[in-house]
């Protein structure tokens, strides 16, 4: 049995089909990029995965255990925009990331006081110490969207969700962003599933890259069929799985 | 250059934000200096002069018959009305308009019942709040809190309801509990909002105390001005008019800087 394992999924709002037949199986660890035209389900399935909506058939286990009916602490999620609270300063976001699993979602005295210097040490790492009592919204995009996936490490979740988390930066933060993710990614080894309208970012950053699209299209009626996963990439090795050169010979190679 | 890129310097600006006051009492003392020429004892405009001196006699002379000040007592109560049946609306206002833009439950229950209710003239069951409550303090603060609630219900559940959910499902995901999700995520940022909504209905709020003073009672702002009404003393109704108008532009002031002071995130922008 696979870490996460999606298994004939359907979902319908209304009575219109948004994905159909969706079958998926993901082990511990994996990066999975998740690509596909507007509409077609990508963003459906996040919220599927997050357990924010229930899927009309079939089911998602984590692990093996029963299907989620709610978003919880097993997973972390990034969305492109109002991923902070932006009434705490940016130290406070990070705290709350810990904090608000507890009773009143606070903590207090000499735990607090711990949990602001962990929260101290998180900031460091990810380049914002020098903004902690900043509130977010003074936060270029590229900070906000860093502090969002430092929030979200920090609650330690199983899988992270970044739905579009790049998609309002500009191009050389953006770069910046996908080194963060990837050191992030290396020392946490976690499961994470990115959608992207960049396919060069989902190839870049995943192991695999799925493409969601409508395999039956109506044209009177573009509404009448649902979605489903049409491609499975291998991404690793910039997408070249099989030319990987397994054999020690005397011709030169890049390093 | 179009007339929407035009805009007044610091002076200008200064001096047109001055000029409706000065036109208004410009006109205001012109009529009243017709009025007075033609028959020096007309009580309907009184000069501003008069005015001037009627408001210092209010302000600092004690009444005759009981040795008070008046004034001061009459401010002092009606802002105690105006106070306890704000605050209260606003504690309600809160709770209520949180729990329904929270849980899908309590807003199946009652938003349609506060929407029909919201349509109840308040002040159409004031003979009601005096038959029941009697006509002591009870039944005008009652009014107040009649009156502007159902709007702060409303207006703080629409603004529960307009938290981005991302917000909440990011909250979901770091564990928070319901209740952690309304005092950690959705109560600070209604809080401002709270603030703003109390400002609106502060207008109401006095349109509704002094109904309340002007129908039943001994003292308050709205008492006095219907009692000296019998008189035709229009120097005391204006002075305490232009009284009533300070304290309410007063209280709207504070508000809005105890919003800033309180609430800097909400200013706080790139």
């Amino acid at each position: 049995m696979s870490f996460v394992s999606a298994s004939n999924i359907f979902q319908s709002y209304n009575g219109r089909p948004i994905l159909e037949r969706v079958n998926l199986e993901v082990e511990e660890g994996e990066f999975i990029s998740i690509v596909g035209a507007s509409g077609c389900g990508k963003s459906t399935f996040l919220r599927l995965l997050l357990a924010q909506e229930r899927p009309t058939r079939g089911q998602i286990t984590v692990d093996g255990n029963p299907p989620a009916v709610e978003p919880g602490l097993e997973r972390g999620v990034v969305f492109q925009r109002y991923s902070t609270f932006p009434h705490l300063t940016v130290r406070d976001n990070i705290v709350a990331g810990e904090s608000f699993r507890r009773p009143w979602g606070r903590f207090f005295g000499a735990e607090r006081k711990a949990a602001r210097a962990r929260a101290d040490e998180t900031l460091a790492r990810i380049g914002l110490d020098h903004v902690a009592d900043n509130y977010p919204a003074t936060l270029s995009g590229g900070m906000q969207q860093r502090l969002a996936i430092g929030q979200a490490l920090v609650a330690r979740p199983r899988i992270l969700l970044l739905d579009e988390p790049f998609g309002a930066l500009d191009p050389g933060t953006r770069l910046s962003m996908h080194d963060f993710l990837s050191d992030l990614r290396a020392e946490t080894g976690m499961t994470v599933f990115m959608v992207t309208h960049d396919l060069e970012e989902g190839f870049k950053l995943g192991d695999r890259v799925i493409v969601f699209d409508k395999p039956r299209w109506d044209p009177d009626d573009p509404g009448a069929f649902g979605a489903t996963i049409t491609y499975d990439f291998d991404a690793r090795n910039g997408g070249f799985p099989y030319q990987t050169i397994k054999e020690e010979t005397h011709v030169l190679r890049p390093q | 250059m179009r007339l929407i890129n035009r805009k007044p310097g610091r002076p200008l600006a200064l001096f047109l934000l001055m000029l409706p006051f000065a036109l208004v009492f410009i006109a205001y003392a012109i009529g009243s200096d017709i009025r007075l020429s033609e028959n020096p004892a007309d009580k309907l405009l009184p000069a501003p002069s008069k005015i001037a001196a009627t408001a210092e006699r209010l302000f600092f002379e004690p009444d005759k018959r009981s040795g008070r000040i008046l004034m001061w007592h009459d401010t002092a109560i009606s802002l105690q009305r105006l106070g306890l049946g704000v605050g209260i609306a606003a504690l309600i206002g809160l709770s209520f308009g949180m729990l329904i833009g929270l849980l899908p439950h309590v807003r199946a229950t009652f938003a349609g019942f506060v929407a029909v209710i919201s349509m109840i003239p308040p002040l159409a069951i004031l003979p009601i709040l005096f038959i029941t409550f009697g006509l002591g303090e009870l039944s005008k603060v009652v009014l107040i809190v009649i009156g502007i609630t159902p709007f702060l219900i409303r207006d703080l559940s629409q603004r529960t309801l307009e938290i981005p959910r991302e917000m909440i499902v990011k909250a979901e995901t770091l564990g928070a509990s319901t209740l952690t999700i309304a005092l950690r995520v959705a109560l600070p940022q209604v809080l401002p909002r709270l603030i703003q909504s109390v400002r609106l209905s502060l207008g109401p709020a006095w349109l509704f105390l002094i109904a309340a003073e002007a129908i039943a009672s001994d003292l308050g702002l709205g008492y006095r001005i219907f009692l000296v009404r019998r008189y035709l003393a229009m120097d005391v109704i204006l002075t305490y008019v232009l009284w009533i108008t300070l304290l309410a532009f007063v209280i709207d002031l504070a508000l809005k800087k105890l919003s800033e002071r309180l609430f800097p995130w909400t200013e706080a922008a790139l």
